[in-house]
């Protein structure tokens, strides 16, 4: 028997990425109307005041997904956000049935071109280049144009001497791109330890859930290492591995929480908290955050 | 490199190429890319264990990543091809059945990385080659494995092996699956045995994600591009090994050995920097259209 736990009101369209099919109206969590149910406290609470406390509940304190591009929204000093690569677009590389479909279809309900949005911006003040994972688009899978525009924003980080903040929220390597999507997985480690090799700072946020190809790469290679409060950090994910030992996982097995016990994240930082929080690191590492001036 | 070309090795093998009939012929009712998926997992096929027996000499196992344990799924030492000292590493799926259980059928643990990347280490700091020899269908997934990060073990491995400064080949010899097999095949070349292969997924994992069937693998293997000369077309490998009967197998050693000797000769005479630099392109330039 599979555990409860896992199955409990969707917290996002990610747990379900078996039925392969992700879309933003069906998305329990953040429905049309005025109110939405907490999946966490069970909870009616306003839309607009959930929405007003950074997608984060204001009774229990659950983090809601959301959109990359309201992340970027939130987390950066106003009107610092230069979005960068952002002309680069999916295509199916190996024709593999019903990609193009799927892919216009996460275009059209995301009206994002990829599932990652990269840029640069100040965070109190400081400037960094930052990548933000989107989970609604393809369960936030790894492509090849995910993989290019992570590995751009590491060398362009590492000619200007930024330092890189990384959300990430993914279902892992996207399947329909085959072969050359795992091997985004070696192609953004080497950026990151090319960014690394320069002595400069490179900071994750692990936000639910983060899985599979983005965990066993970028998500897990950072000099500091955040995670959400309750975010799922795995690599194969809990219906798998009950699937294969073919027994009932621990509770809060694979939550931010449990990592942290495991020694795998070095803090969680509440949703709310996190701007203030990675501005302390940018100051406390000034020397090597200073940048080319490019901003 | 000076390698032999895939053309001249193949020239060399019109005699045992005779033999892949036999070896294919269980398989010959399935279409052709499941039909290599089946023999990539067949039983009989050699192990890493058989391979480093038949390539290399003076092979000595070491154990352990210093960590946590020894994870059997991963055999690693060193040894030497003719009078060079290489690294070896091996993913080890076992030849009889209780091998295969002490071995986790070739599913290595976060520990297995790390005593891989340990060892790593040590060739670069003596400056001696490194063969990883993969055959997985992925890195484990249980409980003590995400426990002990999995994840970041892969990750590791992934960005230390992407400037690690020595030569590096991976050799895929049957199962090539995602993650798993990733974490020891960031090198200057990937080569692929002609029957192995090497997926993001597996073609039943995928099917049933895909279309809740996971009896249309057939189908998923085809679109998934797994075969090694699918693999050779997209320049994700640079070699094909053409393969004999398991029975005929030390022909096939007898050229792979001169190959790897001439290779790894030829990449030690490289400036380290200029090989790193070449292994950052190398995975730089995929996926880019």
């Amino acid at each position: 028997m599979l555990e409860k736990r896992f199955f409990r009101k969707p917290k996002n369209e990610l747990e379900h990425a078996g039925n392969g099919q992700s879309s933003r109206q069906n998305q329990p969590s953040v429905p049309d109307d005025l109110y939405v149910s907490c999946p966490e406290c069970k909870q009616s609470i306003l839309k607009a005041d959930m929405e007003e406390n950074g997608f984060v509940c204001p009774k229990c304190s659950h983090h809601f997904s959301m959109t990359a591009r309201r992340r970027i929204q939130i987390l950066t000093d106003a009107g610092s956000f230069n979005e960068l690569f952002s002309d680069l677009s999916p295509t199916n590389l190996l024709d593999f049935p019903g990609y193009d479909e799927k892919l216009r279809k996460a275009q059209a309900e995301s009206g994002e071109q990829e599932g990652v949005i990269c840029g640069t911006a100040q965070i109190g003040g400081y400037p960094v280049a930052l990548f933000v994972m989107d989970p609604g688009f393809i369960l936030g899978s790894m492509g090849t144009i995910v993989g290019e525009k992570i590995t751009r924003l590491f060398e362009y980080a590492a000619a200007q001497k930024l330092p890189v903040i990384g959300y990430t929220v993914s279902g892992g390597a996207r399947m329909q791109e085959g072969i050359l999507s795992l091997m985004q997985m070696a192609k953004t480690s080497g950026a990151v330890k090319l960014h690394s090799d320069a002595g400069l700072l490179y900071i994750t946020v692990l936000t639910n859930p983060t899985t599979g190809g983005v965990t066993a790469s970028f998500a897990m290679e950072g000099d500091i290492i955040l995670a959400e409060p309750k975010a799922l950090v795995a690599f194969a994910g809990p219906r798998v591995i009950e699937q294969t030992i073919r027994q009932k996982l621990p509770s809060g097995f694979q939550r931010a929480e449990f990592l942290l016990e495991k020694g795998f994240v070095d803090a969680i930082v509440h949703r709310n908290d996190q701007k203030s929080y990675l501005t302390t690191i940018l100051k406390l590492h000034q020397k090597h955050c200073e940048g080319k001036g490019a901003m | 490199m000076a390698n032999l070309s895939l053309n001249s090795v193949k020239e060399s093998y019109a005699s045992v190429k005779e033999s892949m009939k036999e070896i294919m012929q269980p398989y010959a009712e399935k279409v052709q890319p499941y039909a290599r998926v089946l023999a990539a997992r067949a039983k009989n096929r050699p192990t890493s264990q058989s391979f480093i027996a038949g390539l290399t000499e003076d092979f000595l196992e070491f154990h352990g990543d210093r960590r946590f344990g020894d994870d059997a799924a991963i055999i690693a030492g060193v040894a030497r091809i003719n009078d060079m000292p290489i690294t070896v590493i091996g993913i080890e799926k076992g030849i009889t059945l209780q091998e295969s259980i002490k071995r986790n059928f070739g599913a290595a643990h976060p520990e297995g990385y790390r005593k891989a990347l340990r060892l790593m280490k040590q060739a670069e700091k003596f400056h001696r080659p490194v063969l990883c020899i993969v055959d997985t269908s992925g890195a484990y997934c249980g409980i003590g494995a995400e426990e002990r990060g999995q994840g970041q073990a892969i990750a590791e491995n992934l960005m230390e092996m992407m400037t690690l400064k020595t030569p590096v080949i991976s050799l895929l010899i049957g199962e090539g699956g995602s993650g798993g097999a990733l974490a020891l095949a960031v090198a200057d070349q990937v080569w692929m045995m002609e029957n192995s292969i090497y997926s993001v997924i597996s073609p039943e994992g995928c099917a049933s994600i895909l279309w809740k069937d996971s009896q249309k693998m057939q189908e998923a293997a085809e679109h998934l591009k797994l075969t090694a000369q699918d693999l050779f077309d997209m320049g994700v490998v640079e070699q094909i090994i053409p393969e004999s009967s398991p029975k005929e197998f030390s022909k096939v050693y007898a050229v792979l050995k001169t190959m790897l000797y001439d290779s790894f000769q030829s990449a030690m005479q490289k400036p380290v920097d200029e090989l790193v630099a070449n292994r950052y392109q190398r995975f730089r330039q995929m996926g880019i259209q």
